[in-house]
């Protein structure tokens, strides 16, 4: 049993996505076995050109695309947060869709149902094929508690970096 | 066959009809797609005469065999293909980023638009649904706000929409096409023929499946392409940018300034790729499926234009600074943003100006007629100030500017002709060619007029590996070889920024392909093809009388002005002999006549044997006129 706080998700770094849709393509191709973005478990946003980022699943805790389903069609796997998706169950109503915060449920162009990040795991590198080919290393595979890390880090140095340049004035 | 959609379609815009025919496989095989497919198109679309403006002229929107796909920058492109308003020749652009694909996806390997809306119109693809949809809400809209009107509209924000702004309604003849903000159909005057046709835009939403031959194979060809496309080949373009070149040409005294008066510029340091990156760049940014990044996204901190924001890239960078004078890159970056703004070609504006520029610092025009404007060399709000006259084709000058320079200098009269730099019609890009003379010859022979990117022909001058000064024998294959690369490129619609990662060069090019597209093609088969497709846009100059050797010439300004500035190309300029033994050598190599026509026996072997009858007009008509055209040979441009 995989304790929650474990549980890893894609995430993107503003700074660093430009959002060139390399996820996307890499998506299809490996999930869908064809070139088609709308079949893309994450979608990148360009709001401009300064304004970038790919969403996809977040694997929330205690998620809200699940708790909408009046189907039952969704369940929360255990270990990885993965949203599984009942296709027998699932009529497309897209509740899931407006309840989920980061857009990161999609309908299905063909079969009509939704469908979201699966985690699909390389067997070299062990994280999702996403993450293995974004050009800008833009995307990584990581639990809440590292992401936290990260940006804890980030903000102290700026804090200091700021400190620093004040005293040099 | 993968990969293509095996589709063409065919809107007419008079009559609202919209039909299909399929891409048989040897059109496919033999045109490739992109500018290959389209100029073809072209030929068999369009009557002999056909003015750029007219209903008649089609303008055809074509993807690539690779778009669509993963592939990187080859997945994301498209290509638009007219006669072009500019040259009255074949007119082609390429644009990247992230409307190609979507075109692809909505079924179709090329889209020809002929006839003209009744009323200001765009054509709405959707999947196979196609519309021409009401577009007079737009009139005189920016690019971008066309863009985001059109997404708003149809209630969907990845619609992707190729769009012209204010300067393509009023048929600027450097009017460009633009998408995702700032990824040009910038030259030959697309957008101006959109415009005649009352087009504001084409709007795409594709939603099927692209797929290849080779799944497994094509993926680990795209796996190696991203790794070299961490460097080095792609090094220049993932760090400072094409604006490298600033210093690179002013150090060998090749940097076009003021209008072709300077081969130096003592302000090149203040516009140097160097500077640009240190105070400006905010974010380096890439196309759809690109494992490279070019999109230098440059933001002005301070001043008048605070918070402009636009890409600039070298040859727009050089246009509208060293070339105009200017060394305010602030002012550079503003510039290019309403040159996009207006949907302009960037290039060609700032040709136009300086062209302006010189006229006004020679007193062939006068303060009265720029009403009012300081026309000066090295005035950047000036610069601003014309830009925003001709995109909206205001004042005497602004409306005459808007024709370019080589029906400006027409209209203008006296001495105006000697200031106007270009080729064919087509304003000249970034080189001195007094001081890079293979360039001289590659570009007075490039089909679409002057171009840097129809045969690389600066490479060699630049690289340092034949002696620029100098027109010599050997030059014409150099030009020849390189021509039959680049029309591939622009055929797979190959981003040129990533050229350098195809390390085996044909090899390379031919596996992409028939990986994607399960067509086998060897590497001599690619080359005729390219060598095709350069005799197919030679023929269509020749058929609409502009493409025989007269008009394979280089500006007066490059042949009476020479370089003044100190250093070893001082009192550089071309002349006429040298560009005699250039044109005689590069005709030779292509089994040319004197008279720059193909021969019947080359276009039978090329499979243009259905063409040969242009050919053979022009030939007759050449001997008949022997006497006048060997002078023309030796007059202006």
């Amino acid at each position: 049993m995989v304790r929650p706080q474990d549980r890893k998700f894609v995430t993107a770094d503003p700074d660093k996505c430009i959002g060139c849709c390399v996820c996307e393509y890499a998506c299809s191709m490996v999930n869908e076995k064809t070139f088609n973005p709308t079949k893309s478990r994450i979608r990148a946003m360009r709001l401009g050109p300064l304004i970038n980022l790919a969403v996809t699943c977040r694997h929330c805790e205690d998620p809200a695309c699940v708790a909408a389903c009046p189907r039952d069609a969704l369940k929360q796997d255990d270990d990885t947060g993965i949203i599984r998706v009942d296709e027998n169950a699932c009529n497309g109503c897209g509740w899931c869709i407006s309840a989920c915060q980061f857009g990161a449920m999609n309908m299905h162009p063909d079969k009509k149902i939704v469908f979201t990040c699966n985690s699909c795991t390389d067997n070299e590198t062990k994280e999702p094929q996403c993450v293995k080919w974004c050009p800008e290393e833009a995307l990584t595979y990581v639990t809440a508690e590292t992401l936290a890390q990260k940006y804890r880090q980030k903000a102290v140095k700026n804090l200091f970096q700021t400190a620093e340049e004040n005293k040099a004035k | 066959m993968f990969a293509y959609a095996g589709k063409i379609l065919h809107v007419n815009l008079t009559t609202g009809e919209t039909r299909t025919e399929p891409l048989s496989e040897s059109m496919a095989k033999s045109y490739i797609g992109g500018i290959g497919l389209g100029i073809r198109l072209l030929m068999d679309n369009s009557k002999p005469g056909t003015d750029a403006f007219h209903p008649d002229n089609p303008i055809i929107y074509c993807t690539g065999p690779l778009s669509g796909t993963m592939g990187p920058t080859a997945g994301n492109g498209y290509a638009v293909v007219s006669k072009s308003p500019a040259t009255g020749g074949v007119g082609e652009a390429k644009a990247h980023g992230f409307f190609g694909p979507d075109l692809k996806r909505a079924g179709y390997d090329a889209v020809v638009i002929t006839g003209k809306a009744p009323k200001l119109s765009y054509l709405w693809i959707d999947d196979d649904k196609v519309e021409i949809r009401n577009g007079e809400y737009l009139k005189y809209a920016t690019v971008n706000d066309t863009d985001n009107k059109i997404r708003d509209e149809l209630g969907d924000f990845y619609i992707r929409v190729s769009a012209i702004g204010e300067a393509g309604e009023k048929l600027c003849r450097f009017a460009a096409i633009i998408n995702d903000e700032f990824r040009a159909i910038g030259r030959t005057g697309m957008g101006a023929v959109m415009g005649s046709k009352n087009l504001k835009a084409v709007a795409v939403r594709g939603t099927k499946d692209v797929n290849v031959a080779n799944m497994e194979g094509f993926k680990e060809y795209i796996k190696m392409i991203h790794e070299r496309m961490k460097g080095p080949a792609t090094k220049k373009y993932k760090t400072l940018g094409t604006p490298e070149n600033v210093l690179v040409l002013n150090s060998l005294s090749a940097l076009a300034t003021r209008n072709w008066t300077n081969a130096t510029f003592e302000g090149a340091n203040k516009v140097s790729g160097e500077y640009l990156n240190e105070h400006y760049v905010k974010k380096i940014v890439g196309c759809a499926t690109c494992g490279m990044r070019c999109d230098h996204i440059a933001v002005v901190p301070e001043g008048p234009y605070k918070g402009s924001t636009s890409r600039l890239e070298f040859e727009c960078l050089w246009s509208m600074g060293p070339l105009c004078g200017v060394d305010r890159l602030d002012a550079i970056i503003e510039a290019m943003r309403i040159v996009n703004e207006y949907g302009m070609d960037g290039i060609s504006i700032g040709v136009v100006v300086a062209f302006a520029m010189d006229l006004y610092e020679h007193g062939v025009i006068t303060k009265e007629q720029t009403d009012g404007i300081d026309l000066k060399f090295g005035n950047a709000e000036a610069l601003i100030a014309i830009i925003h006259k001709i995109g909206k084709r205001e004042g005497w000058l602004g409306n005459i500017l808007a024709e370019g320079v080589a029906k400006a200098a027409e209209l203008i009269g006296g001495d105006a002709y000697k200031y106007a730099c270009h080729i064919k019609g087509l304003e000249l890009p970034g080189y001195d060619l007094r001081t890079l003379k293979t360039a001289a010859l590659g570009f007075s022979v490039s089909f679409r007029g002057a171009c840097h990117l129809r045969n690389g022909a600066y490479s060699p001058d630049v690289k340092g590996k034949v002696n620029r000064f100098k027109i010599e024998k050997g030059r014409g294959k150099m030009i020849t070889d390189e021509s039959h690369m680049y029309n591939i490129i622009d055929s797979l619609i190959v981003c040129k920024f990533s050229r350098g990662t195809y390390y085996d060069g044909w090899k390379d090019l031919t596996n992409y392909y028939t990986l994607a597209t399960g067509i086998p093609i060897t590497p001599e088969e690619m080359t005729q093809d390219g060598d095709r497709i350069e005799n197919l846009a030679r023929l269509f100059n020749i058929r609409e009388g502009k493409g025989t050797r007269k008009y394979d010439d280089v500006p007066y300004k490059i042949k009476n002005f020479p370089v003044p500035d100190e250093g070893p190309a001082k009192g550089a300029c071309v002349n006429d002999e040298e560009m005699a033994i250039g044109l005689d050598d590069y005709y030779a190599s292509r089994g040319w006549t004197a008279e720059g026509i193909p021969t019947v026996e080359r276009l039978n072997s090329l499979g243009l044997g259905d063409l040969a009858y242009i050919a053979e007009d022009a030939m007759k008509a050449a001997k008949e006129a022997k006497p006048q055209a060997a002078v023309a040979t030796t007059g202006g441009n």
